[in-house]
């Protein structure tokens, strides 16, 4: 395996694609409970049926993506998904929690009583839940892109465990990881309100989603330039390599997809918008991971170290490529079923 | 509680958890399918309410199920990294497969579930069916996992304890494989059906619209009543299998301490460690033998054949394997009366003593099958990877383990109340609609 792009990139870069699918999809629900958390105004039930009817029929297969994620990254890269399940533990577990009692209350609110104290208590779960989830989950992101996590699991391995908090706490709990999770809280919300104001025909329902894509925009660019300020200060390498040579034109590409995104859903050109916002949040995600290639874990586990043997890898695209002949069609299925809803 | 004992706690309750969802989210399905083309058949409004409500009751516990099981995914690496690190390449495959058959399942639940009226009546049915197929392609793939660390085979071990040579596939095809597949794929039916089955002979009883519910019994009883009388025999199968591949596993099974040819089988009892006998059991002669090796005379290793440090808590496993034989076997019997009573050509719904006893043993199946996975576990401790690896070094060094167990201890607590009184309601509302 002495190629520059062997089995192993393959696969990792199939694990980005496959988070690259849930932040879109998944994401997008998560971003949908924001928006049901904050759901103000004259239109505020009609606004909370719109995500509700969008979510339904959808939310399940979505969430499917996070489950392929780390069923890849445990079968391809296991010391890896070893690694950040020791040190990453706390946010993890609390971002499951968020997970099950989001998807929970959304079924019981569905299916349960119809009186208005039993759906506002669900709604409410619902809401919490869906704010909750995407800002571990960019928190934990964080903590793997700052390097602090796999310092963390370094320090375990070599048998230097420092304190509790200096493995298992500090590594997330804090500035960048947290200025993370904000901007994964903006990014899902930003593409819920984008795919929500092309899904009514209702003109002042549009109006709502617009200001409120506008507002998730402008959270983005807060949490992205405070987490790079952030960056600057605690994790110098992070910033660095974000505003390095090899990024830099990364970079520029995100920010033509922002302005792309925010000229569209200013000038109301709501398919142009999707798209776009679609493309910016990817950029984002890619950008990162060209910050941290060839590490899966940085600073020390790189995808080379910590991939699975070749005869698995193998195994694995041969399963992925059977996999996915059934389920790009499935899914294409599914959405179309339902474009009429989602038009 | 040690932290191991927290881990290995926090994992049994969420696994025990999951596994009741699991169950009806294979199972369930199937009923749907059958109610809803019943109704195509025969354009009768009660199978299409029933299919509606069944439906309405999937779309809950699926929902449970998945994200019960989206937390099993990451446990794996939260609470045993030392068992994923070395097994993950092994045991990756059939969880990738398992993830693709789940993906089916969300994708055409959604379909089924909200596209009633947007997709053709063949369409919608079909949709039922690879429900129901990726549902049971799921289970398969999943037990492939834990046949494996019953028995594992495709991989050597090198100096430094890491799994070399490994074959992924060989790895899938394990001997424990096809028994454990087919005892939980019937375990799923029979438990589902005999407890849909116990819910709606409950109406009945009540006087409960009956034609409705004489239906909705019909149809649980025709997955159930097979499936409950055909789980004996398959977990003949596994016990032999058990017999050959862990033999401590079964000793611990029976409460078996001595090496002995014709050894008896042991009916209740309790076994005590430091003794190292079971006392009190009703024991048949030569049982064991005959049963395990169907042979009366052949031998059976008993747990004094390895160190106490190698031994399953043998008290858990022993009334764990008692209570799952006996509430299956309980069900068995009920289910082989109502076969006897339809074919006499006897109307089921009229018969109050077996619609009582249905109702008895409704919650059994589940009940059994906590039991035999506390069985197919505990049973195999101190071993995660029989033979090759440890529980204890493959838990998580993080201290303070029991925070994590108590706080998904009460989230799963609090969701099973939720669960029971929402479909509790469900199965209420649909009597209401058919007075």
């Amino acid at each position: 395996m002495s190629e520059a792009f062997g089995l192993p990139e393959i696969l990792a870069a199939i694990i980005v694609l496959s988070l690259n699918a849930y932040v879109l999809t998944g994401g997008a629900d998560f971003g949908g409970g924001v928006w049901d958390l904050l759901a103000r105004g004259p239109r505020r039930a009609a606004q909370r049926a719109l995500i509700a009817s969008q979510i339904g029929p959808i939310w399940e297969a979505n969430h499917v993506w996070i489950i392929l994620v780390v069923v890849l990254l445990f079968t391809a890269f296991p010391a890896a998904f070893a690694a950040l399940g020791i040190v990453l533990h706390i946010p993890l577990s609390l971002m499951l929690i968020g997970i099950v009692l989001r998807g929970s209350s959304f079924v019981f609110r569905s299916y349960g009583a119809h009186d208005d104290a039993t759906q506002q208590r669900w709604g409410r779960v619902f809401a919490m839940a869906s704010v909750i989830t995407p800002i571990l989950l960019g928190v934990v992101v964080g903590a793997i892109a700052s390097g602090a996590a796999g310092a963390a699991a370094d320090r375990l391995t070599a048998g230097r465990n420092v304190s509790f908090v200096s493995e298992y706490v500090a590594p997330w709990l804090s500035p960048f990881p947290l200025a993370m999770g904000a901007l994964a809280l903006a990014m899902f919300a930003f593409l819920a309100a984008v795919y929500l104001a092309l899904a009514t025909d209702d003109a002042a329902l549009r109006e709502d989603f617009r200001r409120r894509a506008l507002g998730a925009e402008a959270a983005m660019f807060v949490a992205a330039f405070g987490g790079l300020a952030v960056a600057h200060v605690t994790a110098p390498h992070v910033s660095g390599a974000l505003t390095g040579s090899r990024s830099v034109a990364f970079q520029g590409a995100t920010a033509l997809a922002a302005i792309a995104a925010l000229w569209s859903v200013w000038t109301r050109r709501w398919l142009t918008a999707r798209l776009a916002a679609a493309l910016q949040v990817s950029l984002i995600l890619w950008g990162w991971v060209l910050v941290q290639y060839p590490f899966v874990v940085p600073p020390t586990l790189t995808i080379r170290a910590t991939a699975a043997p070749r005869t698995t890898l193998e195994l694995l695209i041969g399963a992925l490529a059977a996999g996915a002949l059934i389920l790009v069609p499935a899914l294409i299925y599914l959405f179309r079923t339902f474009a009429a809803v989602r038009r | 509680m040690t932290d191991l004992l927290a881990a290995r706690t926090q994992m049994a309750v969420s696994l025990g958890f999951h596994i009741v969802f699991a169950e009806l989210g294979i199972a369930l399905p199937l009923l749907m399918v059958l109610a809803e083309w019943r109704w195509r058949r025969t354009g009768e409004r009660a199978y299409y309410d029933l299919a509606r409500r069944w439906a309405k009751g999937t779309a809950v516990l699926f929902a449970v199920g998945a994200v019960s099981g989206t937390v099993l995914s990451f446990e794996l690496g939260l609470l045993w990294p030392g068992f994923m690190r070395h097994a993950g390449p092994l045991i990756g495959m059939p969880f990738s497969l398992e993830g693709f058959a789940f993906f089916l399942e969300a994708i055409f639940i959604g379909v089924y579930l909200y596209g009633w009226e947007r997709v053709s009546p063949r369409a919608h049915l079909a949709a039922g069916i690879v429900v129901a197929v990726s549902g049971a392609a799921s289970a398969l793939f999943v037990v492939l996992v834990n046949a494996w660390m019953n028995t594992p085979v495709g991989f050597t071990v090198d100096a430094a304890g890491a799994f070399v040579n490994i074959d992924p596939v060989k790895a899938m095809r394990s001997p424990a494989a096809f028994q454990q597949v087919l005892h939980m794929l019937l375990a799923s039916y029979a438990a589902t059906g005999m407890a849909v089955a116990g819910v709606h002979a409950w109406m009945l009883l009540r006087g409960a619209a009956p034609a409705f519910h004489r239906r909705a019994l019909m149809l649980a009883l025709s997955v159930g009543v097979p499936a409950a009388v055909a789980q004996p025999l398959s977990g003949d199968l596994s016990a032999r299998v058990v017999a050959e591949t862990q033999p401590v596993k079964l000793a611990a099974l029976e409460g078996q301490w001595e090496t002995e040819r014709g050894a008896p089988l042991r009916i209740g009892g309790w076994p005590d460690a430091s003794r190292e006998e079971t006392r009190w059991a009703l024991e048949i002669p030569r049982g064991l033998s005959l049963l395990a090796f169907h042979d009366p005379n052949a031998e059976v290793r008993g747990l004094r054949s390895v160190p106490p440090e190698d031994r399953p808590p043998v008290r858990i496993v022993h009334v764990g394997f008692q209570t799952m034989v006996g509430l299956g076997s309980a069900m068995a019997l009920v289910a082989l009366w109502a076969a006897w009573v339809a074919w006499r050509r006897r109307d089921l719904s009229s018969d109050r003593r077996l619609l009582r006893a249905l109702v008895i043993v409704a919650p059994f199946g589940f009940l059994a099958t906590e039991a035999g996975w506390v069985v197919t576990e505990v049973g195999r401790q101190p071993w995660v990877v029989q033979g090759f690896m440890r529980t204890a070094h493959a838990v998580t060094p993080m201290p303070g383990l029991v925070v994590p167990m108590v706080t998904f201890t009460a989230l799963y607590v609090g969701l099973g109340i939720v669960v029971v009184a929402l479909v509790a309601s469900l199965v209420r509302e649909t009597s209401g609609a058919h007075a």
